[in-house]
């Protein structure tokens, strides 16, 4: 059925040809000058084009080609390259057969006989498992050298430990890579007792080599996926194993491969995602069939998962977004499919690209809480009723009364992350720094100075907690007054200038036995409640505005000198706007009188610990920020492989391995893109000046823009957004990128290998001039890895200026250290 | 000759009168009663000692933008003959009397009544009705914070007057594209949008946002240009050649004409010379330059230096040494090496001198012919004062621990020998026999021994070291980095051997001759990267806000208080015409998304033409409103409500044409028609309404009474004065 119409269309579209330019056929709109949006779709003017060249090729063959590829006549044709791919035929698989014998004809000179065929498939299935297997051996090989920590292992490793130990731990990054490596570790007999201290600590006994493993073993695949990748975007084996080539021979890759880190697992998901895209895509002429859905799930699982190590798997969630709107896009323009068929391809993509990664996402974080449910280090990144959650915790299965009363004597937390509570001690603001009287500060720390008694601001004189008063509780609104307990002074605010930051008002203590002045009184407020509700204890969001000046208690988190013993600055911010520096919670809260409750009441639900681990996770990202006086690496050193992280050692008696990428490699990489660009850009120009070219061409360039652009956007939104990130940035975090333009690389040369052949007209000269480059790049990357291999595996013995050692001459730029 | 005697001379001119009257009427709404208040309002405080920088032609830093928009503040102070002689001290203080108010607020006032007339041409060239265009201007017109912002030295006027103008030159040019490319009028349109674009980068940064959506359509324009294929391959090529030539180069040297002016005009050294590099000062009349002019260019063996650290965070400082020595114990428990302090000192001190030795002689004064030092040479320096030499050894430093402390030897007859050689290495070398200059050399200090560099760690010492900043040996020197970057500031030659009258010589100032000039290239570079890397410290502001609260109009500013009444001047938007323009917006982005959905399945509810100046008209105008709003939401900097004034400026002119399309397209019968058109009137006389209820707050003229402020404080956040009485 589906087949019939698009016949049918197709014999529109050249019914339509011969229409003159007059009148209000499609042709007349050739001379555009309106503006389009991108995307936007012009569809006479793409018919226009499309008729020009199908008027200009005779062959029949070809206009099921030019058909197929740009069914339906609508399609949009918006400068991004994305948009300009290869869509196979959607009429069945028998068309769809033919359709690639076309294509075959169009690149092959000869079309080959269905022995060949066979035949050159079972060639890329060697091809195929000789590059896994390399790839494999490269990884492996060395594995267990050095025997001591190397780089970020220390991290990765001891939150690996971490899981096995089930105690809490913070980390920027999402949990699912440092779960998989708690995993691979508990799995190989690893018991989490080693402490991963600092790199170059021995691993002596314990087993770590399940966890290199697990990684190389992910790392491993890369390079197998990359085969595949391109192999199904070129429809080239020599492209594929170009590709396969340069990662295989990559130093930096293999280097980033062979440790405990998040990188190849990352990595490893990035590509997975991007296969399975690919692979659906070229089901796209059986939709919903099984392996089809399969391959949709797969992305979407992929990018969960992807999702789920690193945040930088935001980048490939959105080329796999940009796809599938193009996709839909092309759908939707199809007018022989009826809308309840696009209806039903996009809930298909909802279900598998957005429910099912936000399912699987959600089911790690739920994992991760549930693992770990001890007491560990990261307790004070969190708020109070999170660790509550928490065995070993001080709120651990404590009972509070849950309504603050006057009386009790309570502790205040700031809601902003790494503040702590309120604090004051027995010392006093030094001279020319404000009034000279007690310090109030903020302390990260338990202590008992950080207890506070909250008293009416008009009465002191009956002790509030004499059984024979009633208990009163403060309401949303009251005027109150807060009485440090160990030293009897209260909370005090006026119009001095704060020590550190000079526009807000200074906070002290004041006052002895609790009797000060107007200005110890405080109204408290809980955001967003109405006047005259109780305030309960961990729940409520709580300000204290000073009633003589209207300033707002807050901290600044600025850390004070010396005579501060380094706590944090405590202000009173005269600007009302609500920042969580100026919010805060009452934590520990003991009132004789009242009743207490469990805190498993308070106990956050599963959306509220997400909510809060995510902005937890964000602000500890910002908080990574590089230092003035320091180099750090900027994104631009990057793909000009200007200097490499040290893994491991840097005296010539070390065992060194230093991570840099190949200089053969990146380098041809960076040209390449360079060369794509040129090339692209010509190609799309001549296409646009409605340049006729030649059949074999016309293939070529297809594979170019649709393929090479896929890899390119992927190479680009892999790469610049690190400029705008205001975070401390490191040579790794090209690698995701790296990888895509390797692609690029495999795509590009191949296809310019043929484009150069396809001048000399004899085909044997053609094939041979293909075959000499293709095999001089594989050769040239192999001997590149035989020189720089050391970096990766190790090196002993002198520095590389040494002319002794065995990398001497091979540091080619000043700034490798190795 | 004769020929055109024959014919009579005609002047034909076309005198759209709706222009005259809207130019009239917005004269009349921004210069009425220009100069009062006569007292700073609010910015004005800012821009103003910036004027007067101009006025004393004293150079300055302002990171806050590029320099064309304080040279146009500049230039009424100029044409009103002001002579700086004010002292910008704060919001409220009465202006004296050689202040001209009216001539510095007339050029921003000007700029925002000629955006009244430009709104309603652009929308006429978007080929919409002159009804519509007459509504657009209107808008603009009576909205109130426009007119405040207009009214004052301020440089969101005169933004957004250059951004409508490059919108407006750009349209007439695409419509002369049709009919007469490359005619006169063409031409003219097409500069001219190249001029403005510059202009309103020149004025603030974020004219920038208007530029690239300039630069967008003009390509994609340029695209379908390219694939008409009625034009001959060179025809294109000039096309494109023409539009590069007025749309990339014109408005790059543009921006570079603007500082070269800056810098013409601002010879003098000022308050913020410290900022800038040696060279840069010396190139400035008074200041460095009058110490260093004169100086010997090359530095010798026996020089007499100063050495400022290039990078200079967090202060600016030279390299430094005083008797002091570490203490033996830090208080973390390390020890010192108990030698002589070497620090980074932010300011002027005799102790900042050093003398360069050769190693291998011993005398400090300079041979005749005076022998220079040149790059990879090995060198000591001596410290003046003390005659200690810069040393560094395997000793943590202070407070840096990965690297190495800096010293200057004392021998204490114990184990530790000096490591005091040091070879120079030259940054900006062009070759390697390369001179050290004085000034113009950027060089690294490498210790012999442990090949670790001189560096400025950043760090503050703590009172053992008199708060001045440490400096280290870095060890890992992981790659360049300027804070390891050194130049000679100060220098001459030493001619004393005696460490008595060497003291003594340090203390005389330095001799004056010749001065030596930066070419403009580099000026411009440092002075554009200065401006652009300079942070200002953390400013909090009682009446910053976020780009969320600006398109609901939840924040206010109060720009000025009368000092005896209520009158007051008062940043704030006319509540209808801010509401009913985003709902045109998003009205604008529904209708437009639907339409498109629909003509994807070829069902097309638009004439071609009409659907292709909606996409025009939605393109430039919800274009230039999300350009110039969205990029806030990341930015990190301290935000105000005048901010979005420039998307505001688009977001009216889409409002009227939203309003027309209804019309003509969604209204089905006659009677609805009358309906819509009633309720458009209805609509724009509440505006009015509203428009003229705010008048007292956006001109400041007449006070009120405490009640009838409250009744104008329709929302809780509005932040409006009311005096206790």
């Amino acid at each position: 059925m589906l087949c019939a119409s698009g016949r049918l269309l197709a014999a529109r579209t050249a019914t339509s040809l011969p229409a003159p330019p007059r009148g209000r056929g499609p042709a007349l709109r050739c001379p555009r000058r309106e503006l389009h949006f991108p995307g936007n779709p012009d569809p006479p003017s793409w018919d226009c084009l499309a008729g020009r060249l199908t008027r200009a090729s005779a062959s029949p063959h070809r206009r099921v080609i030019l058909r197929r590829g740009r069914m339906p006549p609508a399609v949009g044709r918006g400068l991004a390259g994305s948009e300009l791919r290869l869509r196979r035929s959607r009429c069945g698989p028998r068309a769809a057969g033919r359709d690639v014998a076309i294509q075959a004809a169009a690149r092959s000179p000869k079309r080959p006989a269905p022995g060949s065929w066979r035949f050159e498939v079972a060639g890329r299935r060697a091809m195929l498992a000789l590059v896994t297997l390399l790839s494999f051996a490269t990884r492996f090989h060395r594995l267990d050298q050095p025997r001591h920590i190397c780089w970020d292992e220390t991290h990765f490793g001891k939150m690996g430990s971490y899981y096995i130990n089930r105690t809490f731990f913070f980390d920027v990054h999402p949990p699912l890579g440092k779960m998989l490596i708690g995993l691979a570790g508990y799995l190989s007999g690893y018991d989490g007792t080693f402490l991963f201290q600092k790199p170059g600590d021995k691993y002596e006994h314990h087993s770590y080599m399940g966890m290199r493993g697990f990684c190389a073993f992910l790392g491993s695949w890369l390079v197998p996926f990359a085969f595949l990748i391109v192999l199904d975007l070129s429809n080239s084996l020599p492209a594929a194993l170009l590709t396969a080539a340069l990662l295989t021979f990559d130093t930096g890759c293999l280097t980033l491969s062979q440790y405990i880190l998040l990188d190849p697992i990352l990595m490893f998901f990035i590509m997975a995602a991007m296969l399975s895209m690919v692979k659906y895509r070229s089901c796209a002429n059986r939709p919903f069939s099984a392996p089809w859905w399969s391959w949709l799930s797969l992305t979407g699982i992929s990018l969960a998962c992807a999702l789920g190590v690193k945040f930088v798997g935001l980048f490939i969630i959105l080329q796999v977004g940009l796809n599938t709107i193009a996709d839909l896009w092309h759908l939707f323009g199809d007018l022989s499919l009826s809308l309840v068929t696009v209806g039903k391809h996009l809930m298909a993509r909802v279900l598998c690209l957005i429910i099912l990664p936000l399912v699987l996402y959600m089911a790690i974080f739920a994992v991760h809480i549930m693992v770990l449910n001890k007491s560990g280090p990261g307790d004070g990144f969190f708020s109070s009723a999170f660790q509550a959650r928490l065995s070993g915790n001080n709120l651990h299965n404590a009972s509070i009364p849950e309504h603050l009363a006057y009386g009790s004597v309570i502790t205040v937390k700031n809601l902003r992350m790494a503040i702590g509570y309120l604090h004051s001690h027995r010392h006093l603001y030094p001279e020319g720094i404000g009034a000279r009287q007690q310090q109030v500060t903020t302390y990260l720390h338990k202590d008992y100075n950080n207890l506070w008694i909250i008293k009416k601001h008009n009465t002191n004189s009956a002790d509030p907690l004499d059984p024979s008063f009633p208990v009163e509780f403060v309401r949303h609104g009251d005027i109150i007054r807060l009485e440090h307990k160990e030293t009897s002074r209260n909370l005090h605010s006026h119009y001095h200038e704060a020590p550190l930051t000079r526009k807000h008002y200074q906070v002290t203590g004041y006052g002895t036995n609790g009797t000060g002045d107007s200005n110890d009184f405080w109204r408290i407020e809980v955001v967003n409640r109405k006047f005259g509700n109780r305030i309960k204890v961990l729940r409520s969001r709580i300000r204290l505005i000073h009633l003589v000046t209207g300033c707002v208690l807050g901290s600044s988190g600025k850390v004070l000198p010396k005579w501060g013993w380094e706590q944090l600055e405590v202000t009173c911010t005269p600007y009302l706007k609500q920042t969580l520096n100026s919010i805060w919670n009452v934590e520990d809260h003991i009132n004789p009188k009242l009743p207490n409750i469990s805190l498993d009441v308070l106990q956050p639900s599963f959306p509220e610990i997400l909510l809060e681990s995510h902005m937890v996770m964000i602000r500890g990202n910002n908080g990574l920020k590089p230092k003035d006086n320091d180099f750090t690496s900027k994104p631009w050193h990057w793909p000009i492989n200007y200097q490499g992280l040290r893994f491991s050692g840097a005296n010539d008696t070390d065992f060194r391995v230093y991570l840099l990428g190949n200089p053969v490699v990146w380098w041809l990489n960076l040209v390449s893109i360079a060369l794509y660009l040129l090339l692209g850009s010509i190609i799309v120009v001549a296409m646009q000046r409605g340049a006729q070219l030649p059949t074999k061409v016309e293939g070529l360039t297809r594979v170019l823009l649709q393929g090479g652009g896929q890899v390119l956007l992927g190479w680009m939104l892999h790469y610049f957004p690190f400029f705008l990130m205001g975070r401390i940035l490191y040579f790794h975090h090209y690698f995701p990128a790296m990888l895509f333009s390797s692609m690029l690389t495999g795509i590009l040369w191949d296809t310019l290998l043929r484009l150069c052949a396809w001048g000399p007209a004899s085909s044997s000269l053609a094939r041979a001039v293909h075959a000499v480059g293709i095999l001089s790049l594989l050769l040239g990357a192999a001997y590149s890895f035989y020189l720089f291999h050391p970096l990766a595996y190790g090196m002993v013995g002198p520095l590389a200026q040494d002319p002794r050692s065995p990398m001497a001459g091979l540091r080619w730029l000043e700034s490798w250290e190795f | 000759m004769l020929e055109v005697l024959k014919r009579p001379v005609v002047v034909t001119t076309n005198i759209n009168l709706n222009i005259v009257a809207l130019t009239g009427v917005g004269l009349l709404s921004r210069l009425w009663h220009l100069s009062y208040p006569r007292a700073v309002v609010f910015d004005e405080v800012y821009y103003g000692q910036y004027i007067s920088f101009y006025m004393n032609r004293v150079f300055f830093l302002d990171d806050s933008g590029p320099p064309f928009g304080h040279m146009l503040l500049a230039l009424g102070g100029y044409l009103g003959g002001f002579d700086g002689n004010f002292l910008w001290n704060r919001i409220g203080a009465e202006y004296t009397s050689n202040v001209p108010v009216w001539a510095l607020r007339l050029l921003p006032a000007l700029a925002g009544a000629l955006s009244v007339p430009m709104a309603y041409q652009i929308v006429v060239e978007l080929r919409f009705s002159h009804c519509t265009a007459m509504g657009a201007a209107l808008l603009l017109l009576i909205e109130n914070a426009l007119v405040t912002q207009s009214r004052l030295m301020l440089l969101e006027s005169p933004l957004i007057f250059f951004n409508l103008l490059a919108v407006l030159s750009y349209l007439k040019f695409f419509n002369c594209q049709k009919h007469r490319p490359f005619s006169l009028p063409w031409w003219f349109w097409l500069m001219l949008t190249g001029v403005a674009c510059a202009c309103a980068v020149g004025i603030k940064y974020m004219g920038i946002f208007t530029y690239l959506l300039v630069l967008g359509v003009a390509a994609v324009h340029a695209w379908h240009l390219i694939g008409d294929q009625t034009l001959s391959n060179v025809l294109v090529l000039y096309h494109l050649l023409a539009r590069a030539v007025a749309l990339l180069v014109t408005p790059v040297t543009l921006y570079l004409l603007f500082f070269y002016i800056h810098l013409t005009l601002l010879c003098r050294s000022g308050p913020h010379d410290q900022i800038m590099s040696s060279a840069f000062q010396a190139s400035l009349e008074g200041g460095l330059a009058r110490i260093t002019q004169g100086q010997p260019l090359e530095v010798a063996f026996g020089s007499q230096v100063t050495l400022r650290n290039i990078f200079g965070k967090p202060l600016p400082c030279w390299l430094h040494s005083h008797q002091n020595t570490y203490p033996i114990i830090y208080e973390n428990g390390r020890g010192s090496s108990h030698q002589q302090q070497v620090t980074c000192y932010p300011f002027k001190d005799v102790n900042n001198w050093w003398v360069v030795k050769d190693p291998g002689r011993h005398q400090l004064v300079v041979s005749n012919p005076p022998r220079p030092v040149r790059h990879g040479d090995v060198v000591q320096l001596v410290h003046g004062m003390t005659t200690r030499f810069l040393n560094t050894h395997d000793v943590a430093a202070p407070l840096s621990s990965h690297a190495q402390e800096v010293s200057c030897y004392v021998d204490y007859n114990i184990s530790v020998p000096a490591q005091n050689l040091w070879r120079l290495d030259i940054v900006n070398r062009q070759s390697d026999r390369d001179t050290w200059k004085t000034i113009l050399s950027a060089v690294r200090f490498v210790h012999l021994n442990t090949s670790a560099v001189l560096k400025l760690s950043g760090a503050h010492l703590p009172d053992w070291g008199f708060r001045q900043l440490e400096v280290v040996g870095e060890k890992l020197s992981r790659g360049h980095h300027e804070s390891m970057a050194w130049n000679v500031e100060e220098h001459r030659y030493g001619t004393s051997q005696e460490q008595r009258d060497r003291e003594l010589e340090l203390h005389a100032p330095t001799q004056v001759d010749v001065s030596r000039n930066l070419s403009f290239m580099a000026r411009f570079s440092e002075l554009q990267w200065r401006m652009l890397t300079l942070r200002g410290e953390d400013a909090e502001h009682k009446y910053s806000s976020t780009p969320l609260e600006w398109v609901t109009l939840d924040t206010s500013i109060a720009y000025w208080l009368h000092p005896r009444t209520s009158a007051q001047i008062h940043l704030v938007g006319n509540i209808v015409i801010w509401a009913s323009a985003s709902l045109a917006t998003a009205t604008y982005v529904l209708l437009f998304l639907w339409y498109l959905l629909r003509r994807r399945r070829d069902v097309h509810d638009l004439p071609e033409d009409v659907w292709l100046h909606w996409v025009l008209a939605g393109t430039l105008c919800t274009g230039g409103w999300a350009l110039n709003y969205l990029p806030f939401f990341l930015m990190e900097k301290t935000l105000f409500l005048y901010h979005y004034l420039p998307a505001l400026a688009f977001q009216l002119l889409l409002l009227p044409l939203v309003l027309q399309h209804v019309y003509d397209h969604l209204c089905r019968s006659r009677v609805q028609r009358h309906l819509f058109s009633t309720l458009v009137v209805a609509w724009y006389s509440v505006a009015c309404h509203v428009s003229n209820k705010l008048r007292p707050l956006t001109y400041g003229d007449s006070s009120l009474t405490p009640g009838e402020l409250l009744a104008l404080r329709w929302r809780d956040s509005w932040d409006i004065l009311i005096r206790k009485s």
